[in-house]
């Protein structure tokens, strides 16, 4: 059940990307970033932690969740340091993604040659 | 002819059929990829007896690390192709931004090409997210305060 929920609202996602890049001159950099300010704006209310609770990785995988971990460790930390945790505790959640793909995307970059 | 009568053409032949195919594909792969996430999630619950919450930052790293090789292998650029949205919009399409501009500027040495460029496209999610966290956790923070 959790694996059909993850499929459909991954695909969901992905679906109204795809959408609006046929139907407008967006190009990926806009849609994502797009996506990732829809993403943190949805943390604003906590409606982005309901969806992760009901399709569970179909909406961390997405793009958007960036934006709510950024939101969200940003938050958790002002509970603790005040407003100066929004800065300190912004990579908290994200940093993981954010350091496997710098450290994957170098070792590929240097062991791989690129193919046309 | 100006712009907007060559626009006005060029919508006129371009393909209609292939928005529908294209919209299939970026469900189906999307969603593919989100119970393929689903599934590595599940396996990290059960190995390691954790939370959800604890065993999302190993698997984004497992699938970060999949998309990145699958970049250096050419698999990735290939089911783009075909998948558009579908890649680019998870997590991966974020991985394999990075991988491809580092691995495209590879010629122009480990500094000036591997070292600047792996930010050229992905850096732009970064910057955006911060940018509007930073404004409505500011935002957020001040209502608690208050409320």
């Amino acid at each position: 059940m959790n694996y059909i929920m993850a499929f459909l609202f991954s695909g969901f996602v992905c679906l109204i990307a795809q959408l609006i890049y046929d139907h407008s001159r967006l190009t990926p950099g806009h849609i994502t970033s797009l996506f990732v300010v829809l993403g943190s704006f949805l943390d604003l209310f906590h409606i982005y932690d309901r969806l992760v609770d009901i399709f569970h990785a179909g909406a961390l995988i997405p793009i958007t969740s960036f934006g709510h971990s950024l939101m969200h460790g940003a938050m958790a930390a002002t509970k603790e340091y005040g407003v100066f945790g929004i800065a300190m505790g912004m990579f908290d959640l994200t940093a993981a993604g954010i350091s496997a793909a710098i450290l994957f995307g170098f070792l590929v970059a240097i062991l791989f040659k690129p193919k046309s | 002819m100006d712009r907007k009568e060559y626009d006005q053409l060029a919508e006129s032949l371009k393909p209609t059929g292939h928005k529908m195919k294209n919209a299939f594909y970026a469900f189906l792969y999307g969603g593919v990829i989100g119970a393929i996430a689903q599934g590595v999630l599940e396996f990290f619950m059960n190995v390691y007896h954790v939370k959800q919450e604890d065993a999302t930052p190993m698997m984004i790293i497992t699938l970060v690390f999949i998309s990145c090789l699958l970049t250096g292998l050419g698999i990735y650029d290939k089911l783009a192709q075909k998948a558009g949205a579908g890649t680019f919009i998870p997590i991966t399409g974020f991985a394999n931004s990075m991988t491809s501009c580092a691995l495209d500027s590879q010629s122009e040495g480990l500094i000036m090409g591997i070292g600047s460029n792996m930010f050229k496209l992905g850096g732009t999610v970064i910057t955006y997210g911060i940018v509007s966290s930073a404004l409505l956790g500011v935002i957020r923070y001040v209502i608690t305060l208050f409320g």
